[in-house]
């Protein structure tokens, strides 16, 4: 039996009774097997570049670079792009544009714009400025939520608990991450009960997707494996997304094991925008384009054209005058 | 429409409960996924390290004799099982490896260890032998076009060269390990068929190679062509004698050795620092670095006798000879924590 026909999906607004009954994904979504393991036919890609990318970038991006970005990102397929963050630009400041950037973009149907939304002011700016999908931000970590958001993880759920409330009101989906899943830059080991314990708080306050960020890099398939089994018996996989980070080279077969695991949804930044704050100079998110690449190589769709998001990757690399981070764009622009 | 059925017939259902029953068999099946993902790997992976030749051949400066001795010291020292030393081709085709001999003669074994050389034909061979080799290996190529290109000759004509080698090498008890090159892809004729693969990798097989490691040449692999290419090559030659080499130009070496893995492949090739680029795309990427496969192996609990820290140290020496970056991203964000 293959997929739900196209016509089946139009009539009863697939992606809508999706979103109402987060259940159904599981009756609802194939798999495919390879060699003993199922991967899912078709993966969500989650494009975090002009955010959580540009973020970490040292020079201020101009706004009408932003925008273009963005552009030519929502022309290549991808369903999701998180636009810009309505923090305080006194805390980032490469994110004071947020307003500019939400107006200025032109938002292709189907595809989604998430904001980052830290608290209730964040939110309403979002609002007033047109979002239409908020992100929260939890963390796995005490001292890494003390030292980023300078409030413990228990205040800053209380927060969040305001926004998804407020956002529940206006139905406007939220979407929650959790950091440091794999390891963190201050305490080290994460226990994964303690990334399902986050992952689980924030479901249950609402939020219909849960990415798991391994924000320093440090996860292997091993750890990858541990952390998303006690997750699971939590949150519904199908809920679940992976955020992998490649400062240690492991992005590519960490997000095979989630594939493995039934995670369908990942995340990544086109040219593999945004080093990694806490090892200078070394590499940040994985590259959209190599994890397409593999995604494409194996047989599962994903409905994002590779050549074009090449060329948007080419284009913020020559506007920020740095070399691309993607191993795909870099042998694609020299094979001989 | 079945999957619509089905939701019909589980109307019945409500919210919570359709969310608990996800969750527990989400967790089930999680379990289950966890279990086959965990039992498949192998408890120890051989590393064979081919930075010395495979990543210095590709290497434009031409590297004093003395640092590539100092390199494959520093290599063995840090547990590697077996360190490829370097090659017996003509200086006129790899000028790079024109010290052939005095490489050979003036690193320090270490027992337990081997040091493989590349022999391409009995003269090869037999100069090796001189040296002092004890083991050497042979490289066939699964596509025709890239045979006549490297080597200069068909891949039939290739393994009749290689007959003479093998029987030489049987006469003096020397083991042989067998190549082949371009098994996910050709920079000619594009894509391979993994039978053609198997065809070149049972031959090599049974001609007397005790280990046949199969090669991305220009990295274009997926974990989707792995399995397809490792399931052809396993049916003909024992899975336990394959080895994976894995280049990383499109950024996909790690995962498809997370897969060869999964199908029982427990030796590894890889380059410290990542050293060699690809001759096939100018600038990019070539072998995977070995820092980087022994942070995942170990990360698995995979045991591979190398001490990662010596292993870096090893990298570090050779970039800062090369004057050259490192291609490991373990190694680029371990120095700067």
């Amino acid at each position: 039996m293959g997929n739900v026909p196209t016509t089946v999906k139009h009539c009863l607004s697939y992606e809508q009774l999706l979103q109402d009954y987060p259940w159904l994904r599981r009756w609802l979504l194939e798999e495919k097997t390879i060699a003993g393991h199922e991967y899912p036919e078709f993966v969500k890609i989650v494009e975090v570049g002009p955010r959580d990318g540009l973020q970490n970038e040292k020079e201020i991006v101009p706004t009408g670079v932003k925008i273009k970005l963005i552009d030519m990102l929502s022309g290549t397929g991808l369903p999701v792009i998180e636009a810009t963050s309505f923090v305080s630009s006194k805390w980032v400041p490469q994110m004071a544009d947020h307003t500019d950037v939400l107006r200025g973009i032109q938002r292709a149907p189907h595809v989604r714009y998430p904001v980052l939304t830290p608290n209730i002011q964040g939110f309403q700016d979002a609002v007033a400025a047109g979002a239409t999908e908020v992100a929260v931000f939890g963390s796995a970590s005490e001292t890494f939520s003390k030292k980023n958001i300078n409030c413990s993880i228990d205040e800053s759920m209380r927060r969040f608990e305001e926004v998804i409330k407020t956002a529940k009101e206006r139905q406007i989906p939220v979407r929650g991450y959790v950091s440091c899943a794999l390891g963190c830059p201050h305490e080290g080991h994460i226990e994964p009960s303690k990334v399902a314990e986050v992952a689980k708080r924030l479901y249950e306050m609402g939020c219909y997707e849960i990415s798991l960020g391994d924000t320093i890099g440090v996860g292997t398939p091993g750890s990858m494996l541990k952390m998303l089994q006690s997750v699971m018996k939590e949150v519904p996989t199908s809920s679940l997304a992976v955020h992998c980070h490649d400062t240690y080279g492991q992005a590519l077969p960490n997000i095979l094991t989630a594939l493995q695991m039934g995670v369908s949804v990942v995340d990544s930044a086109v040219a593999g925008l945004g080093g990694c704050p806490y090892a200078q100079g070394s590499s940040g998110n994985a590259s959209t384009e190599d994890v397409l690449y593999m995604l494409h190589g194996m047989g599962i769709e994903t409905g994002v054209n590779l050549a074009k998001v090449i060329e948007a990757g080419d284009f913020i690399c020559s506007a920020l005058c740095r070399k691309t981070n993607s191993k795909v764009a870099q042998a694609k622009g020299k094979t001989l | 429409m079945a999957a619509v059925l089905r939701l019909v017939n589980r109307s019945a259902f409500t919210s919570t409960m359709g969310q608990q029953y996800v969750a527990f068999s989400s967790s089930a099946k999680a379990k289950a996924a966890g279990v086959r993902a965990g039992q498949a790997l192998p408890e120890k992976v051989k590393i064979v390290e081919v930075g010395p030749r495979d990543g210095l051949q590709n290497e434009k400066t031409l590297v004093p004799t003395e640092t590539k001795i100092h390199l494959i010291d520093m290599l063995s020292a840090s547990g590697l099982p077996v360190i490829e030393a370097t090659s017996f081709v003509s200086p006129k085709w790899v000028p790079q490896m024109a010290d052939q001999v005095e490489v050979m003669k003036g690193i320090c074994r270490i027992p337990g260890v081997s040091y493989p050389v590349l022999t391409p034909n009995l003269k090869g061979f037999q100069a090796a032998v001189k040296a002092g080799a004890s083991e050497v290996a042979i490289f066939g190529a699964a596509s025709e076009l890239f045979s006549k290109k490297n080597i200069n000759c068909s891949v039939d004509e290739s393994l009749q060269r290689f007959d003479e080698v093998m029987r030489a090498a049987k006469e003096a008890g020397v083991p042989v390990r067998g190549y082949v090159s371009c098994v996910l892809g050709c920079p000619y004729e594009g894509k391979v068929a993994p039978e053609k693969v198997a065809h070149v990798a049972k031959r090599l097989y049974s001609m007397g190679c005790y280990e046949i490691s199969l090669g991305d040449t220009i990295g274009v692999g997926t974990p989707g062509s792995m399995i397809e290419m490792l399931e052809a090559v396993s049916r003909e030659v024992p899975v336990n004698a394959l080895a994976v080499h894995c280049h990383d130009t499109y950024g996909q070496a790690l995962a498809n050795i997370l897969v060869a893995l999964q199908m029982g492949i427990s030796v590894v090739d890889s380059s410290v620092a990542g050293l060699g680029g690809c001759p096939y795309a100018q600038g990019a990427s070539g072998n995977v670095a070995t820092e980087d496969v022994v942070y995942m192996l170990h990360g698995l609990g995979i045991q591979t006798g190398v001490d990662l820290s010596k292993l870096m140290d090893a990298g570090a020496f050779i970039c800062r000879t090369l004057n050259r970056k490192t291609s490991s991203k373990v190694a680029q964000a371990t120095c700067k924590l």
